[in-house]
């Protein structure tokens, strides 16, 4: 099973093809700081980082080490209060509103540990969301969805509400709307936070294959077995970077 | 984001929704069906004056005793009553050049009996004249005589209604009804017309005018109707009957002639304003009703607040969101005032059902006033919750809920 490819069905090419070679994220001295009260949190504290094409990484660390806030602002869902995130070549620091907005949707996906699906809204509905918000029509959707449906294996879900599934469902769902446009990068946020073992490990197998069709893939997880299944393993203290490893055995 | 999918995602949340939506149509529908039915009174009330006087020929003209029409100048002195209109001023009337035919009228109520049956009625005496001017037809027997005026000839004839209540089902003809001390005998019985000039004429009795002079013990006269033979003579056989009665007053005018053209103008334009008025007071629960959509949308943009973060996540813009709020509201509104337009009309309708003579309809430019105030008050009083939840930041927007 390949996703489709480009945001439109119909179009082959990327939108930032012209800068294929770049990596998926470069980070250089970024600082995200939280104000409480006198007090200055620094949430990201000098951040160095580059991400390539493909690369399964998985970030670990104490709580309040400043996990998701990176994983926020790689998601473009949290501006840095300083420093340099260049996206697939481009700089993003100084975009508008709406650019944000743009590059969220063809080039971000996320997973959330709480899964942040609608609760009016089928698990199709919830799915076709991105494709709603991009104006694709009913039956580019239908196809897609279906096709998405099936490879996680929620066929015969699809009419059923959030209410009605189980967390693993959800949380193939919120995965199969995260991926539907393709992304360059996948960001989870402790995504089987929620979930036990068996449903944790059926979403993390998924998550694994989408990376290998390509995908970058950003973990963040408190789950040591799962961390160490990443190629490489960052460790997060501080709001600092203070271990990254490559490990060549990998995901299994 | 496509215009069906937009409302579809509206739709899904007003179904979802039901109080919010029902209190939010339920105030819309208050408003819209406040400025239609008020509105349609007063429409209903100028229409029907309007048709009264309409059943005036085009080519009638009134005589009302006494100077009602204000063109400045001199103030009556005190104590000057206004003389009244005989006879003999509607005798000189009929003399002038373009008159077709006049007929004087006076107006009083009786107690009428027959064979032991006892009704209170309205009078009108008048002569065989004014069954033409006013289009009166007998069904039975036949019209008030064609006699001299000051004959006070015993006959009536009786309108349908007024015959039932007398007689019943048994023939009137040639039977006699006492009117205090005097007795008619019943010639004729009036074709049914309904309510014409405020009266029903289905229950009056018609006796010759002289008769009336006695019985009511009146010389004066209500009124004079004067039909001239063309339209266009109106203007100048008007300025000669003022000039007529006022060498017969002694040089004083005291009548007011009236048309029915000078009678709608003045009606049309009082009852329009006041049409204007109510719906414009109605229009102020519009008002209310956006307040109330502005707090229930406020009220809808926090408890969704981590749907609005996690539309941005996928890459919703704030217009995009913005729109889609501002959509819901303006889906709630056109529901809401088409639930009051239709909710009015039926009210309306029943109400004509229940007054027949009342024309009540709302104007077409209330009903389309009514319906844009609706859409508009829901986009100004959602405008500003709709672009709170487009600003949202999208990272605190997500935190904030527990998600699903
Ligand atoms: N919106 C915020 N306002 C203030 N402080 C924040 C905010 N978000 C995160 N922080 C602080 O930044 C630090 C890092 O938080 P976070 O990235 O959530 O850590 P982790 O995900 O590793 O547990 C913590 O000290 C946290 O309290
Ligand atoms: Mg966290």
């Amino acid at each position: 099973m390949v996703l489709a490819s480009g945001l439109r069905p119909d179009s082959e090419s990327r939108p930032d093809s012209e800068s294929r070679s770049a990596p998926v994220v470069r980070l250089s001295q970024l600082n995200r700081y939280f104000q409480l009260g006198d007090q200055t949190v620094k949430a990201l504290d000098g951040v160095d980082l580059v991400i390539e094409t493909g690369d399964y990484l998985s970030v670990m660390g104490p709580s309040g080490s400043g996990k998701s806030t990176l994983l926020n602002v790689l998601g473009l869902l949290d501006r840095p209060t300083s420093g340099d995130y260049f996206l697939n070549g481009r700089l993003t620091t100084g975009l508008s509103e709406s650019e944000l907005a743009h590059h969220r949707q063809i080039a971000i996906g996320f997973v959330f540990q709480s899964y942040h699906l609608i609760p009016r809204l089928s698990a199709r509905g919830n799915m076709e969301l991105p494709l709603v918000l991009a104006g694709w029509s009913p039956a580019q959707r239908r196809q897609r969805v279906d096709e998405m449906l099936d490879r996680l294996q929620l066929s015969a879900r699809a009419d059923h509400l959030p209410r009605q599934l189980s967390g693993g469902q959800r949380q193939r769902v919120a995965i199969g709307r995260a991926v539907m446009l393709k992304p360059s990068i996948l960001l989870a946020d402790e995504p089987t936070g929620n979930l036990d073992t068996h449903s944790g490990a059926e979403v993390v197998r998924i998550l694994e294959e989408l990376n290998q069709e390509g995908i970058t893939l950003v973990v963040v997880t408190h789950d040591q077995a799962l961390g160490a299944r990443a190629a490489r393993q960052l460790r997060m203290v501080d709001g600092r970077i203070v271990m990254d490893q490559r490990v060549d055995s990998g995901a299994t | 984001m496509r215009f069906p999918d937009a409302l579809a995602f509206a739709l899904q949340v007003i179904r979802r929704q039901r109080f919010r939506t029902a209190m939010v149509m339920l105030a819309l529908i208050i408003g819209v069906s406040a400025v239609n039915l008020l509105t349609g009174l007063g429409e209903g009330a100028r229409r029907y004056v309007v048709g009264e006087f309409s059943s005036l020929g085009k080519n009638t003209l009134i005589v009302l005793p006494g100077k009602t029409e204000t063109k400045g100048g001199m103030p009556p002195l005190v104590g000057e009553a206004p003389r009244d209109l005989t006879l003999g001023d509607g005798l000189a009337l009929l003399r002038i050049p373009g008159m077709q035919s006049v007929a004087p009228l006076i107006i009083g109520m009786a107690e009428l009996s027959s064979g032991g049956r006892v009704r209170d009625s309205l009078i009108l005496g008048s002569t065989s004249e004014f069954f033409r001017i006013r289009q009166l037809k007998v069904k039975l027997g036949k019209a008030l005589p064609d006699q001299d005026w000051d004959l006070a000839a015993p006959v009536a004839v009786i309108g349908t209604q007024l015959k039932k209540e007398l007689f019943g089902t048994s023939s009137a003809l040639g039977k006699w009804v006492r009117a205090d001390q005097r007795r008619f005998r019943v010639i004729g019985i009036l074709e049914s017309k309904g309510v014409a000039l405020g009266h029903n004429l289905d229950e009056v009795m018609l006796i010759p005018i002289a008769s009336a002079q006695t019985l009511f013990n009146q010389a004066g006269l209500f009124r004079i109707f004067a039909d001239v033979m063309h339209e266009r003579q109106i203007p100048a056989v008007r300025q000669r009957m003022l000039e007529v009665v006022k060498a017969r007053h002694d040089g004083v005018e005291d009548i007011t002639v009236i048309t029915q053209d000078s009678v709608l103008a003045g009606f049309n334009r009082i009852l329009r304003l006041l049409t204007v008025a109510v719906g414009g007071i109605a229009a102020i629960s519009l008002g209310v009703a956006g307040v109330l959509i502005m707090n229930i949308m406020l009220i809808s943009v926090s408890q969704r607040t981590s749907e609005i973060g996690l539309l941005k996540a996928l890459g919703a813009t704030q217009s995009t969101i913005r729109n889609l709020f501002l959509g819901e509201a303006l889906l709630l509104a056109l529901l809401g005032a088409f639930a009051g337009t239709v909710i009015s009309e039926l009210l309306l309708a029943l109400g004509r059902l229940s007054f027949e003579s009342m024309p009540l309809q709302t104007p077409l430019w209330a009903r389309l006033a009514s319906v844009s105030l609706a859409l508009g008050t829901a986009v100004i009083f959602a405008w500003i919750p709709s672009v709170r939840a487009s600003r949202l930041a999208p990272v605190e927007a997500l935190g904030s809920g527990q998600g699903v």
